[in-house]
Formats: C-alpha cells, sequence, structure tokens
C-alpha cells in the first residue's frame, strides 16, 4: 500500500509538474529575449483554456479546431500585449517593464471577468475520463495527453531555438543584445516573437489543464506563480532545466501534501523558491554563468 | 375660461386626488448587499430578489395600505464600505430596518453599528457567530453550518458509517465547517480518522485523496465551496476510490453538476430545500413559499433562484410579516420580528425567540443524492 500510494503521488506530481514546466519556460523565454520577468504569463494560460471553451460552446467549434483557434487568438492577445503595452515604453527600465506586466496582467484579469464572468467553467476531456491504472495508482487518459504535448513543445521549441534561422538570432539576443543588433538582427523583433511564442505555450498549457482541473478568470495567478518557481529552479533557462524544475516542483508538492501535510502544499513551492533565490540564485543545475536557451 | 387655467386646475386637482390615495408615506427598508466583488455570487441574486419581492408587495397594495420602499447599496463585499452604508441608511435615509450585509465579515462589523443606533439588523449569511451570544437587534435568516454538519452525521450514525476522513478547503467556509465536523463528531459517535485540507485555487487533491484511500475512512466529507469540491469528485473518481463521497451545502448548485460532470454521481449532500421545491411532498409545509419563489424569480430574472435569494426573501417577508402586524418603528419591529412563530419561508421554518435570532432547526436541511445528473431526497 505504501509503494502505492508513492507512486501514485509521484504521478500525480509529475503532471501537475510538466504544466509548471510549460509556464516556466513561458517564462524563461521573455526573460532570455528582454530581460524582464513577464508576470503577465499567468493570464494567457487563464485565456487558452476561457478562449477554449468560447469556441467549443458559443461557436459549437469541435475539439481538435477549438484548441488551435483558442491559442492563435492568445497568441494575438500576447501580441498586442507587447506592442500596446511593452515597445512604447520610453524608459524601457526592467522595473517600469515589470511593474507594466503587472498591470497588464490585472487588467487582462478584469477583462476575463467581465467577459466570462465570475464563474468557474468545465472543459471537456479529450478522450474520456476512465482511469487507467498504472501498478497499483491510475491516471487519466488526459495526464497522458498533458505529458505527450508538453514533450511535443519542448522538441518543437528546441528545433527552433537552435536549427532555425529565428531561434538562433533570439539566442543571439539572450547572449547580448546590443551585439545582436549590430550583427544586424532585428532586436525589437525578436522580443515580440518572444512575446508571441511564450503566451501561446501558456494557451496550450491552459488548455490541456483546463479538463482536470476547470478554469476561471483567475486561475493564472498561482498557476503564473509556480510556472515562475519552476522557472526559477531551472535557472531561467528555456531548456530542460525549467522542464526538471517544473516537474520537481510539481512532484515535491504531491509529496508533501501526501506524506506531511496538505496544509503547506504551497508553502512547499514558495520555500523551495526563496532557498533556491538565496543559495543558488543560479538555478539548481547552471554554472555561475549559465547558458541562458 | 380659457384653455390654460382648465388644465392648470386639472393639474392641481390630480395632485391633490393622488395625495389623498398615497397619503401614509412609505415605510423606508434599507439593504447592503455584496452585489459586485468577490462575494457577488451572493449578493446579486439577494439584491434581485429583495428587489422583486418588494415590488410584489406594493403591486399587491402594500403593507397596511402604506408602500414598501428599498434602498438597497452595494457594499463590494468590504466590511469598511458596509459600516458607512450602514450608517447612512441609518443617518440619511431613516430607514426603519436593515436587510443583510452578505458575508459573515461584513455582517459582524456592521452590528455594533446597528445595535448603537438601534435598528433591526437582518442578515444574509451564514456565520453562526452572527447570533451566538443573541444581540439585540440583530437576527439572521441564512442556515448555520452546524445544521448541515447535523443532516450529515445523522445519516451516517443511522448507516453506522463512523470512521470519517475531513477534506477542507483552507478559507473562512472550510475553517467553520471543519470547527462544527470536529466539534459535532462525539456527539454523534464518529470519529475523524483522517484531517486535510486544501486551498481555495488548488487543481489537484489526488494527494490528499491517496492519503484518505490509505486510511480506514468510512465516508469522505469535502468542505468547500466551487471549483474544489468538483475537483475532489473528479479525483476521487480517477483514482477508484469507492468510500461515499460527501460535499457541504456550499456546493448545492446545478454547477457543481455541470463542473464535475459523472463524477457527481451518487455524491450526497445536505442542500437547503429550494434546490428540491419540486420533489418535495406535497405536505410540506415551506412548499409553497419555495415554488412560488422559484417560479417568480425564473419569470423577473430568467435564472433559477438560488439559496442566496432566499435568505432576502426570507428576510422581506419576515419584515413584512412584522409590519403587517403593526409595527413601523424600528423597536416595534424589532419586537414583533422576536415573536414571529411557524413562519414558513425558503432557508427553512423560522421560530426566533429571545434566546434564538437564528431561528431555524435541522429540518432546514434534507439530504441530497446527485443521480442521473439532477438531485434526488435521501430518505
Amino acid at each position: 500500500m505504501q509503494f502505492d500510494q508513492i507512486l501514485q503521488y509521484v504521478l500525480s506530481g509529475l503532471s501537475t509538474g510538466a504544466i509548471y514546466a510549460l509556464i516556466g519556460i513561458g517564462f524563461s523565454i521573455i526573460y532570455n529575449a528582454t530581460g524582464i520577468i513577464n508576470f503577465a504569463q499567468g493570464e494567457f494560460v487563464m485565456l487558452g483554456g476561457l478562449l477554449t471553451l468560447t469556441c467549443l460552446d458559443l461557436l459549437k467549434l469541435p475539439i481538435w479546431a477549438a484548441i488551435p483557434c483558442a491559442v492563435a487568438v492568445s497568441t494575438l492577445a500576447g501580441l498586442l500585449f507587447e506592442r500596446l503595452a511593452i515597445r512604447p515604453l520610453r524608459q524601457p527600465t526592467p522595473i517600469n517593464l515589470v511593474i507594466i506586466t503587472i498591470g497588464g496582467s490585472i487588467l487582462i484579469r478584469g477583462l476575463a471577468m467581465l467577459i466570462w464572468g465570475k464563474d468557474t467553467h468545465a472543459i471537456p476531456s479529450f478522450s474520456g475520463d476512465d482511469p487507467i491504472a498504472i501498478g497499483g495508482a491510475t491516471m487519466l487518459p488526459q495526464h497522458l495527453w498533458i505529458f505527450a504535448i508538453t514533450v511535443v513543445i519542448i522538441v518543437i521549441n528546441k528545433f527552433y531555438f537552435y536549427h532555425t534561422i529565428s531561434g538562433k538570432a533570439m539566442r543571439a539576443c539572450a547572449y547580448n543584445r546590443r551585439a545582436a543588433g549590430l550583427v544586424g538582427i532585428d532586436v525589437r523583433r525578436m522580443v515580440l516573437f518572444s512575446f508571441m511564442i511564450s503566451s501561446a505555450m501558456g494557451a496550450v498549457a491552459g488548455i490541456i489543464v483546463a479538463p482536470l482541473t476547470m478554469t476561471a478568470y483567475d486561475v493564472g495567478v498561482m498557476l503564473g506563480l509556480k510556472g515562475f518557481c519552476a522557472a526559477i529552479i531551472g535557472g531561467m533557462s528555456s531548456g530542460m532545466a525549467t522542464v526538471v524544475g517544473g516537474l520537481l516542483l510539481g512532484v515535491l508538492e504531491s509529496l508533501g501534501a501526501g506524506l506531511i501535510s496538505s496544509g503547506y502544499k504551497d508553502a512547499i513551492a514558495f520555500i523551495i523558491l526563496l532557498l533556491i533565490l538565496f543559495i543558488r540564485p543560479q538555478g539548481l543545475f547552471g554554472k555561475a554563468d549559465s547558458e541562458r536557451v | 375660461m380659457n384653455s390654460r387655467i382648465v388644465s392648470f386646475l386639472f393639474a392641481v386637482l390630480t395632485m391633490l386626488l393622488s395625495t389623498n390615495v398615497f397619503a401614509a408615506a412609505p415605510i423606508k427598508i434599507g439593504a447592503l448587499f455584496a452585489v459586485t466583488g468577490p462575494a457577488a455570487f451572493l449578493g446579486e441574486p439577494e439584491r434581485n430578489t429583495a428587489k422583486m419581492v418588494v415590488d410584489e408587495i406594493n403591486k399587491a397594495g402594500g403593507v397596511r395600505g402604506r408602500k414598501l420602499e428599498l434602498v438597497a447599496y452595494d457594499t463590494a463585499g468590504d466590511a469598511t464600505k458596509a459600516v458607512q452604508l450602514a450608517t447612512k441608511l441609518i443617518k440619511d435615509d431613516k430607514v426603519v430596518a436593515i436587510i443583510g450585509p452578505s458575508t459573515t465579515g461584513e455582517t459582524m462589523a456592521v452590528i455594533p453599528v446597528a445595535e448603537k443606533e438601534q435598528v433591526p439588523l437582518i442578515s444574509c449569511s451564514a456565520g453562526s457567530k452572527i447570533t451566538d451570544p443573541v444581540k439585540k437587534w440583530v437576527f439572521k435568516t441564512a442556515q448555520n453550518d452546524a445544521l448541515a454538519v447535523g443532516r450529515i452525521f445523522e445519516y451516517l450514525q443511522k448507516h453506522k458509517q463512523t470512521n470519517v476522513a475531513i477534506l477542507t478547503v483552507s478559507d473562512g467556509f472550510g475553517a467553520s465547517g471543519r470547527e462544527q465536523l470536529k466539534a459535532q463528531a462525539a456527539k454523534y459517535g464518529i470519529r475523524i480518522v483522517s484531517d486535510d485540507t486544501y486551498g481555495p485555487k488548488d487543481t489537484d487533491m489526488t494527494a490528499q485523496l491517496t492519503k484518505i484511500r490509505g486510511s480506514n475512512a468510512q465516508a469522505i466529507i469535502c468542505w468547500g465551496t466551487n471549483p474544489g469540491p468538483a475537483v475532489v469528485a473528479k479525483n476521487a473518481r480517477q483514482l477508484g476510490v469507492k468510500t461515499p463521497l460527501f460535499m457541504s451545502h456550499g456546493v448545492s448548485s446545478k454547477k457543481f453538476i455541470d463542473l464535475a460532470g459523472d463524477a457527481a454521481e451518487g455524491v450526497k449532500l445536505p442542500s437547503g430545500k429550494v434546490l428540491v421545491s419540486d420533489l418535495l411532498p406535497k405536505s410540506e409545509s415551506q412548499k409553497k413559499a419555495l415554488v412560488s419563489f422559484v417560479k417568480d424569480y425564473q419569470n423577473h430574472y430568467k435564472a433559477e433562484g438560488d439559496h442566496f435569494g432566499g435568505h432576502a426573501w426570507d428576510a422581506v417577508m419576515l419584515l413584512k410579516n412584522a409590519i403587517e402586524r403593526g409595527a413601523d418603528t424600528p423597536s416595534s419591529i424589532r419586537n414583533q420580528l422576536e415573536k414571529t412563530r411557524n413562519f414558513f419561508g425558503i432557508g427553512g421554518t423560522f421560530n426566533y425567540s429571545a434566546q434564538d435570532h437564528a431561528g431555524l432547526g435541522k429540518d432546514a436541511f434534507v439530504l441530497v443524492e446527485i443521480k442521473n445528473r439532477d438531485w434526488v431526497i435521501v430518505k
């Protein structure tokens, strides 16, 4: 029984962790391109879920069409956010930008509340609700979707950053913005790209998790913070380190809730965050000067 | 006589006549509801209902020939604002009684004002500390958590399911439920074998449920408001937990069934009778009030009337009855309210007395089970 329990905690933790990882990567992509932490990242997670709901209920689209549609609209929202809120800033000091993203997140959340109301909404699972038994533990088909989609996104991400011109250009911006500008890379366009990519990733995370956790206008806050934790553990890298950070966070939370006390579940995440920031600000796996992408 | 004078005379005559008809000034009732803000799910149906009931009373000729006038303010769920607005209602609007506020926090803040100014307050929030100990000017219409806990424990005792796991949300509602669950367990011979909590925004409760599955619990009681309990129901189904699952009255709305889907099947919960008004036997004394409230609300707002609206319905009707018995000043209304006996309202059967300003008994709740996405009364 004890082993079954542990297995269940780990499985549950991994699936929540995969979501944290996706959100965390969104944080680090923008951080690497612009040097700011985009605290509105969680709101794109919320937008993904709620837009899917609208596509399903209002436009009567089938689920396979609703998802790309929701991702596209969220990406557009990310694009508008960068164009209207980030780019026009006269003095783009990091502190100004961070405060703008916080303001933006409150605005987006408020708009979502007006559009979708304060209720929580359910989204149907992609393929049924019959539990799958693994050893003594169980998981839902939706968990498999989460793992599969996370892996696919990470692979695409890797390919984009290492094998395409614009991905390489974005990495160049991350190493040294001025140098990247001098060799002819349009840094502002790269910033715009980074916002689009991370809002799309946030939306995907929001969509694949919504059938399990349901969605509402304010789900972005907590998920955003947990994703931020994952990114910090991974040292703000947009590669495997953040993925491992997210999974680690998910498993620790789940084990903590099961074995110690469920009251401390969120505390565990934030204690880890503080410890990492104090002891290893470069991230758990980072060398002092880590590769940023 | 030219036409201008004729029309002037006509106007004067009309005014004279109309003042004759409405000689008695309207009776002003104040209302404080959290129509916006986090508690809007309470305040909005409450405000709607209060307006609807007052309109209907006036349409039927008012109370003893006098119209009622509802002065309703939005507190946005903010205790400081509620206190300011309560003072405004008493000092500026000169109301004879106040209905609301919607949340326990606001009510506790407003109580000193009502007590000092000696104006009766009929709160629409549930916290038991509002009327315990009894305060001279304060009444309430929402059911205590303790009554809901009692309903569940009674059932468990009858079915000899005495080892119970509790899983409560870590907010005000969950904390109060947890307190009551622990306090009343011994009285019904129930042992709490596992005591877990979850955060109001948590999205996965499999860890807690796995722990409960490993214990020897014969029933799980989850205490929270949407969406947490829906996640718990889904997770329990995923884990294949066969232990019967009980919820609180906090999720007694169709919304819970929508959110939890198939996982809601077989879940039992205590609920006010509004939810099952059409299933109640004809002999049920509250049936008339319940059916008329649900129908009215449907006609006015194209939405199903819920418990929260019901709290406001009860408050307005209690006031109306007090005024009908001849009270029209704050102190006489208070005295008449305290004499309320066998008032069949939405929340239950009210019997106020000098020792009891909550007025409801255990019959305020029925135990319902979810079957085929609908409610069934558990006998």
